[in-house]
């Protein structure tokens, strides 16, 4: 039986990712994750399964190396930090244009620009909404302890194959760096065969596979836009992953998600001590987002504040839930501040109870 | 039983590992752990501190406010952290560079002249064991061969011969804890 070990989220995601049977890991060093990159040369893939792991010459390059993995039907990855993933939005918008598979990390840091190296979650617009151009969605993961960074790996990958889209991980620089417990699921072997959309070399018994984004004949354009929203609108009924803690008495409800969540369950037990009858909902998937079950607990409580460290974006997707149904507030730092228990049972007397 | 601990001092102390091993002791007695640095634009001589979580349940914030015990090893933590001690909790911290002394009433204080017993072993790199040793002195948190475990989990192998000096260490640290003032 595996054992716990203790690590980093970010050493945990490069494990997880040699055991997943990743075929291609590309990717440049950015604080705050760095550590995946680092962990991934001490630990040799390359010998243990045969990984192919590349130092890219930007993040730029590392995008389009796993566009071109993935159109070979390989299992592909990718890591960086916000300002990485802002630069490979052009690649990710391709990808999910040309229907790839692939698995995006994002140990997010406060910005906009270079901004600051410590943790944020300002990025839920860019992940959820579309960051590169076009009609597109990508299946967004929020890990919530180093356990889910290893778990979403051979998660996102199983889902990215599923629908032929891309996935992200959503972390940020706190669970990237902290160490908790972690269990690893036994080492699958790589793919020996490839999926039959995958661009390896036509045989005369099939057409050709044509991997691209690009479609100059509206109405074919369209008809491929109209395949995707279909896709889109499976995934939103199918996917939707949540965690509810302590909601069945709840009076007030906490909405967070990743740090934010786990900051928000200490929050929870101080302000029940006082009496507050406060439940946590934690949004695991960002995209597809909760919003009917949201939308449910708009009935029982009297009030929600969405707890993120940024200045309000999965706020707004908790409003579109409630449609006014009930009050929804956003407490949150920026810049890298991390906000405190103490912090959050403040925000939610003097925003959502007394307010 | 849930133990919140901040750990501070300056980067090239041995924080982070201290942290680090304690983490791994609770792992070895089956506890829920959590290991939060700061991370950031620190070096060697910046300042420096982890939070650890040991607990019999599941841990819910690993980012926290008030802490039962700091262990404070420079006079930065110690204007940032005395006042983060829970009423009741306990402060540990090493006189050397300290100019002024924890003055709270409502916690217990312990001092361990850390830095002066590894100079005087010989190994200014046992430091943080020597504290570790004073800490577990005073707080008995777990049995000392799971300590040792720790350490050997977290010590890469090439340094497992440093074990028995970095044992020897923690008993040394255990000896001279000094009480300065406590709570009832």
């Amino acid at each position: 039986m595996e054992e716990f070990v203790l690590m980093k989220g970010n050493e945990a995601i490069a494990e997880a990712a040699i055991r997943a049977g990743t075929d291609g890991y590309f990717g440049y060093p950015i604080t705050p994750q760095s550590e995946v990159i680092e962990y991934l040369a001490a630990a040799k893939p390359q010998e243990r399964t045969g990984m192919v792991l590349l130092q890219a010459e930007s993040e730029v390059a590392s995008i389009n190396m796993l566009y071109g993995g993935a159109g070979a039907g390989k299992k592909v990855m990718t890591s960086s930090s916000s300002p990485g993933i802002s630069l490979m939005q052009e690649g990710i918008s391709y990808i999910a244009g040309s229907e790839l598979p692939c698995l995006i990390v994002n140990v997010v840091r406060g910005g906009p620009g270079l901004g600051t190296i410590q943790p944020s979650q300002s990025d839920y617009f860019q992940s959820t909404k579309g960051g590169g151009h076009g009609d597109y969605n990508l299946i967004v993961l929020a890990p919530a302890s180093v356990q889910e960074m290893a778990d979403f790996v051979s998660l996102g990958y199983d889902l990215a194959f599923k629908y032929r889209n891309p996935v992200m991980i959503l972390s940020d620089g706190a669970i990237g760096q902290m160490m908790e417990k972690v269990k690893f699921k036994p080492q699958q072997p790589r793919n020996k065969k490839s999926p039959d959309w995958a661009t390896t070399g036509k045989t005369p018994d099939r057409e050709r596979n044509i991997i691209t984004s690009l479609d100059l004949d509206p109405a074919r354009q369209e008809r491929f836009n109209n395949k995707l929203q279909a896709k889109y609108k499976e995934i939103c009924k199918k996917e939707v992953r949540y965690e509810k803690i302590q909601c069945d008495d709840a009076e007030y409800l906490f909405v967070a998600y990743g740090t934010s969540s786990r900051i928000c369950q200490k929050s929870m037990q101080m302000a029940r001590e006082e009496g507050i009858k406060i439940g946590l909902f934690r949004p695991i998937t960002l995209w597809p987002f909760p919003y009917n079950e949201i939308r449910e607990m708009a009935g029982q409580v009297k009030g929600m504040l969405s707890v993120e460290m940024s200045a309000g974006q999965m706020v707004e997707d908790v409003r579109l839930a409630v449609e006014g149904k009930v009050k929804v507030n956003h407490y949150g730092r920026m810049g890298g501040i991390i906000p405190t228990p103490d912090e959050i049972v403040e925000a939610l007397k003097q925003k959502i109870i007394g307010g | 039983m849930t133990e919140e601990i901040i750990i501070a001092g300056f980067g090239g102390q041995g924080v982070l590992s201290m942290g680090k091993i304690l983490c791994y002791s609770g792992v070895m007695e089956g506890q829920e752990v959590s290991w939060m640095p700061s991370y950031g634009p620190e070096m060697r001589g910046g300042t420096a501190n982890v939070t650890v979580i040991l607990s019999d349940e599941r841990i819910s914030s690993p980012i926290i406010n008030s802490f039962d015990t700091a262990i404070i090893l420079n006079q930065q933590s110690m204007d940032k952290f005395e006042s983060a001690v829970k009423p009741g909790g306990l402060l540990i911290y090493d006189g050397n560079g300290i100019t002024r002394h924890p003055e709270r009433k409502d916690i217990n204080i312990y001092r361990i002249d850390a830095a002066e017993e590894a100079t005087k072993m010989g190994s200014t790199k046992t430091f943080n064991m020597i504290v570790l040793g004073g800490y577990l002195k005073v707080k008995k948190l777990f049995k000392l061969e799971s300590v040792i475990k720790g350490l050997k989990k977290s010590l890469p192998e090439r340094y497992h011969h440093m074990i028995p000096v970095n044992e020897k260490a923690i008993h040394r640290g255990m000896e001279i804890i000094k009480e300065v003032a406590t709570v009832s």
